[in-house]
């Protein structure tokens, strides 16, 4: 197709490649001097040794990929739940009825102390805690107690983004739901939750991501998932490599998924402009 | 009588909205509230269709006060429908889908229950081939002629309408007042919030001008808009026509 450009198109054509140029310029630039200045640092082959060791990471790749099959099971039973549990929270923040206040307040509370933890923590004083009562098995099970540690954190940010997104849908709606005859609860069932859970799979992806990655910090109270896999895989080759492939992995799954997050958010705040 | 406004008292807070209303409305009547922006309009609708509670008087529906503090209001809202300015379509659901909502939730009916008859309803008023559409793939006044056939839906006694061709372009009016008109002919009761003077003029049994929260002046169309008592009806009159 030979199509003349307008004058505008000529122009705006021009400044693309120019800024193209410049962009790849500089990337490259950058790249060069990394590449030639890091081999220069005085520790770097120590470092290129105990990281970066081709023969160590090919050993050890195929036993940490197994061991990730463990974070992305933990991660799949967690993640329901915590969809489940965040909806169940967000819904009964918003409770009027004066019988069922209790509800409204344990919510309230409940995201407050959850979200106000460091995930770590709640893993170690439920993961230990919890066994420690001598439970028989499988009760003393930590897969058990540290999967409820990230579900409980977890699920409290779930219902505040959730409730974010409740807030975020115009009361018109719910006017002309209601006025149409509906309850309440149907308004917000069929008319109010559908519009608001929609508006927040991006917040909601984001967290999720975070989940994957806050899986290795159950590594700390026992399961072998990759991230103690990897610290085996450390001592007994003395070599740090094993991280760096734990690492690889992680972003592997984590990048595509943050990208996706991001391309929802971006096509959202065009839809919505 | 259908409809009977009995002293409605309503503030926000300081702000008294309505301040003594009282009005009759009978069976198959249409009836016009006139008056500047923030007269009160709006509010004296929404608390006709108990999305807001007044603060004292009285709103009696075929004999019975709806207006009773702790009455159940989803039994009245069901035989009073009300459309707004701004569609307030459900936007994630298709046309069909916002119409059927209410009866399937409310009358326990199914969808093939409700097929024929809200086929038989975009039919008549010219949204035969919308059904299927998102409201965002519908012109305004086909969203709003939508938003008309979901109050419908529900056969309403007495139909609310706050200024619903205020948020349309000019060329669509027309279309949405066609719809009032024919809902007129068959005998539909309805209460308009409107801006649409000429509509007023040519349809309503009664007009009545809102003038900070009171009922200033009532009466026929030719007495209000030719023969104003007020100097604050010549007044509004005098700027809207
Ligand atoms: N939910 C509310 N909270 C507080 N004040 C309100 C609320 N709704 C309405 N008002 C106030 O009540 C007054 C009357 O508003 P209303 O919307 O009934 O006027 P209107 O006659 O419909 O005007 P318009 O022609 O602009 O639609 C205004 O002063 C408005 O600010
Ligand atoms: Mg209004």
């Amino acid at each position: 197709m030979t199509q003349t450009l307008t004058r505008r198109q000529a122009f705006e054509a021009r400044q693309r490649r120019r800024a193209t140029t410049l962009a790849v310029g500089s990337t490259v630039a950058v790249l060069v001097a990394l590449v030639v200045l890091i081999p220069l640092a005085p520790g770097w082959e120590a470092v290129k040794r105990s990281f970066f060791n081709a023969e160590v990471f090919a050993k050890t790749f195929p036993g940490l990929l197994n061991a990730f099959v463990l974070d992305v099971a933990i991660f799949a039973w967690c993640a329901p739940l915590i969809a489940l549990l965040g909806l169940a929270v967000a819904l009964m923040r918003d409770i009027r009825n004066p019988a069922l206040y209790p509800l409204r307040l344990l919510a309230i509370l409940y995201t407050d102390v959850f979200r106000g933890l460091p995930v770590i923590l709640v893993i170690y004083l439920i993961g230990f805690g919890i066994p420690g009562l001598g439970l028989p098995r499988p009760w003393n099970s930590p897969y058990i107690w540290g999967s409820l540690a990230l579900i409980l954190v977890y699920a409290a940010y779930v219902a505040e983004v959730i409730r974010s997104g409740i807030e975020s849908v115009h009361q018109s709606q719910r006017s002309a739901a209601l006025s149409l005859g509906l309850s309440p609860s149907d308004a917000m069932r069929f008319v109010v939750l559908p519009q608001a859970i929609r508006r927040v799979v991006p917040a909601n992806m984001n967290l999720f991501i975070a989940l994957q990655k806050d899986v290795a910090l159950l590594s700390f109270i026992g399961p072998v998932e990759i991230f103690r896999q990897a610290g085996v895989y450390k001592s007994l080759m003395a070599n740090f490599t094993p991280y760096v492939g734990a690492a690889i992995i992680f972003l592997c799954l984590t990048i595509p998924a943050t990208r996706y997050a991001d391309y929802l958010m971006n096509r959202q705040r065009k839809a919505r402009s | 009588m259908v409809l009977r406004l009995e002293n409605i008292q309503k503030s926000f807070g300081s702000n008294v909205v309505l301040d003594g209303i009282d009005l009759e409305i009978g069976k198959g009547q249409m009836v016009c509230l006139i008056g500047a922006s923030g007269s009160g309009k709006s509010t004296l609708l929404r608390c006709m269709n108990l999305l807001e509670p007044i603060d004292d008087g009285a709103i009696w529906l075929d004999g019975q006060d709806i207006s009773e503090p702790g009455l159940d209001p989803q039994p009245v809202r069901r035989r009073i429908g009300m459309v707004f300015q701004s569609f307030n379509l459900f936007p994630h659901m298709t046309a069909a889908e916002n119409v059927m909502l209410a009866p399937r939730r409310t009358k326990g009916l199914s969808r093939d229950a409700l097929n024929a008859p809200v086929s038989a309803l975009f039919e008549r008023f010219g949204l035969a081939d919308r059904m299927d559409h998102y409201p965002d793939q519908l012109s305004g006044g086909q969203q709003q002629r939508v938003a008309i056939v979901r109050a419908l839906a529900m056969e309403p006694e007495v139909m609310l309408f706050d200024e619903i061709t205020s948020a349309l372009d000019p060329e669509l009016v027309g279309e949405v007042l066609d719809v009032l008109r024919a809902l007129r002919m068959q005998g539909m009761t309805m209460v308009l919030a409107t801006h649409e003077m000429g509509f007023a003029r040519e349809l309503a049994d009664l007009v009545c001008f809102l003038d900070n929260g009171r009922i200033l002046e009532a009466g026929t169309p030719s007495q209000i808009f030719e023969t104003p008592e007020q100097d604050r009806t010549k007044s509004f009159l005098s700027r809207v026509l």
